[in-house]
């Protein structure tokens, strides 16, 4: 892949999806599902390889949690096959099925010791005794809560318990985990602990995850890849930089990070780069459009430059500044660019102390690379 | 301040258990401590005003607990108390056995016909207690509805009517919303997700209900075991109605003493060995729920 541009600026290695000869660990083909008159999952085709972390990403009642219950065993798809190793799932009841799921809530058993509930599954695979405690033990080492092997659920922090719901989905050994929002319940700073803590678990046990989640930061910390889905549908599959860096439409650039859009006429599209005539004035991007046809030019508000003098050159725009927040690394201007349209810009806090510091109603000009924005045709 | 108010808040359920509980338990047990007499009322010693201070102390001297020793030595007060716990017990049971499924069917319904199966549950609440208890006379009774629809359908008549079998039915019948509501109630509130992860992790429905679905609903089966336990081991209405004179219970002994005896000693000693035997299982449950939300 050498004559690619390198999306994000990460070297990634780990790519399955790109080898055409892999197989799948799990193959979603042609799935639907209706629940009465709502079209939970529509249509949907989708390929997760072994010991890939991969997000299901979207707003609530997009169909992702379905897709993943499908998986488990928990609904029947109307049409389509679920696959599992190659093999067709669709008969096998939940109870059958090498696949575990940390539930949301948890759903940690209330009558058993965190003990007790570890081994669940354990027993119910008919692991010896001896066997299945050295696992549990194994298993509360992994999540770090050794010694607490015989507090009942309700003696736990809702961290610890999340651990629990972990170690007990991990311990028979799942083909593949399933995790429903697991950190949906945790305060901002667990969350982002945790996040690291399963990337962490996932790469040593190289187990293969599948999270499903609303929070598109969660999604894009944890995930070799992610599907963003809408209406029951996945609109785009890729590398967190890519759906970042590269969205397929302005529904996925909008959902994942804020966004300027500029909609016009493509005027022109060649040597990979278009000229849009918007109503803020041309506009560049690398990229191509269809010349005569309505197209938007998506750059993200860190992109965008914030400059107390004019500026030369293309994409530049002069506004004033109409409101800002200083969110410590980061501060987030809003610019008036014409009367009720503003664009958003972020600049990185490299300096403690600034000479000259932007406030509102300062006069500014925003300015951003072609190479920085991208064309969207949909 | 916050206590003082809540000392205050405190005083009406306090006024209302010492009006309505504590004043005639001690009624009771001071008749239970007194000896029958020919008398209006039938009972010795009563306390003689017109001796003041004295008078108090000689009726204070005067009770004691010959009753109870006397009770000890019929076998006839012994067989009963035993036959009252052991047809509460029984009856207990067959209400789990009847009303676990019925309180499960419900609470597995879609929440819209859950209401209307509680509702019906506790429909037959509305009409008199008495008039539902006769009516099972006229099923059981030897030319009743039963045997006809048995002798329709060419089977034997039965002769249940004034038997322990007619008194265990009507147990059943009178007490089963007892045992289904505090049953529904902790089905209900059940976090089907529960049920989910056990056959996630490998149980079969079958398997999940015995090792979720059941453990967890221990506490609502022991609330509704001794919601019904408690008044059907002091039941009169049913024995007397249902079962025959062989239907040894202690609320009809209760009566024949009180009415047919007028041995209101006797009548209250019973009472107190009753209320003292029923006390031990509430304690019992208390402790278990106690453990239970700690």
């Amino acid at each position: 892949m050498s004559g690619r541009p390198n999306i994000g600026g990460i070297r990634e290695t780990f790519a399955p999806w790109e080898d055409p000869t892999a197989r799948p660990l799990v193959r979603f083909e042609g799935v639907s599902k209706a629940f009465g008159d709502t079209q939970a999952v529509n249509d949907v085709s989708l390929s997760i390889y072994e010991r890939e972390f991969f997000a299901l990403l979207g707003p609530s009642g997009c169909g992702k949690t379905t897709l993943m219950r499908m998986l488990a065993g928990f609904e029947q798809p109307d049409a389509g096959q679920v696959m599992l190793a190659g093999r067709d799932i669709a008969a096998d009841p939940p109870h059958r099925r090498p696949v575990h799921m940390m539930f949301q809530s948890y759903a940690l058993f209330p009558h058993l010791s965190v003990a007790q509930n570890i081994a669940f599954g354990l027993k119910r695979q008919g692991v010896a005794r001896a066997e299945a405690a050295a696992r549990v033990e194994e298993m509360l080492a992994l999540v770090r809560l050794e010694g607490l092997g015989r507090r009942r659920p309700d003696q736990l922090s809702g961290g610890q318990r999340q651990r629990v719901a972990l170690a007990r989905a991990l311990a028979p050994r799942p083909r593949i985990l399933l995790l429903d929002e697991p950190m949906a319940a945790l305060d901002k700073k667990l969350r982002e602990e945790t996040q690291f803590e399963l990337m962490n678990l996932q790469q040593t046990l190289g187990l293969t995850f599948m999270i499903v989640t609303h929070d598109q930061d969660e999604a894009m910390v944890v995930a070799d890849r992610i599907a963003v889905m809408r209406a029951g549908e996945i609109v785009q599959v890729g590398r967190p930089a890519e759906v970042y860096e590269a969205p397929a439409d302005r529904y996925v650039a909008g959902f994942i990070g804020d966004v300027n859009l500029f909609e016009g006429r493509v005027a022109t599209s060649e040597g990979g780069r278009v000229r849009l005539l918007s109503q803020d004035g041309p506009i560049e991007a690398e990229g191509a459009g269809p010349v005569g046809e309505t197209a938007w030019i998506a750059v993200r508000p860190e992109k965008v430059a914030v400059h107390s003098e004019p500026q030369p050159g293309d994409n530049v725009l002069a506004g004033t500044i109409l409101d800002y927040g200083y969110l410590g690394d980061w501060t987030t201007y809003l610019v008036e660019v014409a009367p009720g349209r503003t664009i958003r810009a972020a600049r990185a806090n490299a300096t403690r102390t600034v000479v000259r510091p932007l406030g509102c109603g300062d006069a500014v000009w925003l300015s951003f690379e072609p190479a920085s924005a991208v064309v969207l045709t949909r | 301040m916050r206590r003082a108010r809540s000392g205050l808040a405190a005083i009406l359920p306090g006024l209302w258990l010492a009006i309505f509980f504590a004043f005639p338990f001690l009624l009771v047990a001071k008749l239970s401590a007194s000896d029958s007499a020919l008398a209006i009322p039938p009972y010795t010693p009563r306390i003689d005003w017109s001796q003041g201070l004295a008078g108090v102390r000689a009726f204070f001297a005067a009770l004691d607990g010959e009753t109870y020793v006397r009770l000890t030595r019929d076998s006839l007060y012994v067989d009963a108390w035993l036959s009252s716990l052991r047809i509460a017990a029984i009856a207990a049971g067959l209400l789990l056995l009847v009303g676990y499924p019925i309180a499960y069917g419900v609470a597995r319904c879609p929440p819209r016909l859950r209401q209307a199966l509680v509702m019906a549950v506790i429909l037959p609440f509305w009409t008199s207690f008495l008039i539902r208890i006769y009516a099972w006379i006229a099923i059981l009774k030897p030319a009743g509805v039963l045997n006809g629809l048995l002798a329709a359908v060419g089977l034997p008549p039965v002769d249940i009517l004034n038997t322990e079998a007619a008194v265990l039915l009507g147990l059943v019948y009178a007490y089963l919303p007892f045992m289904v509501l505090p049953l529904y109630a902790v089905l209900e509130r059940q976090d089907e997700s529960l049920i989910e992860a056990a056959q996630d992790l490998g149980c079969t429905p079958l398997q999940a209900f015995w090792r979720v679905t059941f453990p967890l609903s221990l506490p609502g089966a022991a609330a509704g075991a001794l919601l019904c336990f408690i008044p059907m081991a002091g039941e009169f209405v049913i024995p007397d109605l249902l079962g025959g004179s062989e239907t040894l219970m202690l609320g009809r002994v209760i009566w024949t003493e009180f009415f047919a005896n007028r041995d209101w000693p006797a009548a209250s000693a019973v009472a107190i060995v009753l209320l003292a035997t029923l006390v031990i299982p509430i304690l019992l449950f208390e402790r278990q729920q106690a453990k239970v939300t700690r």
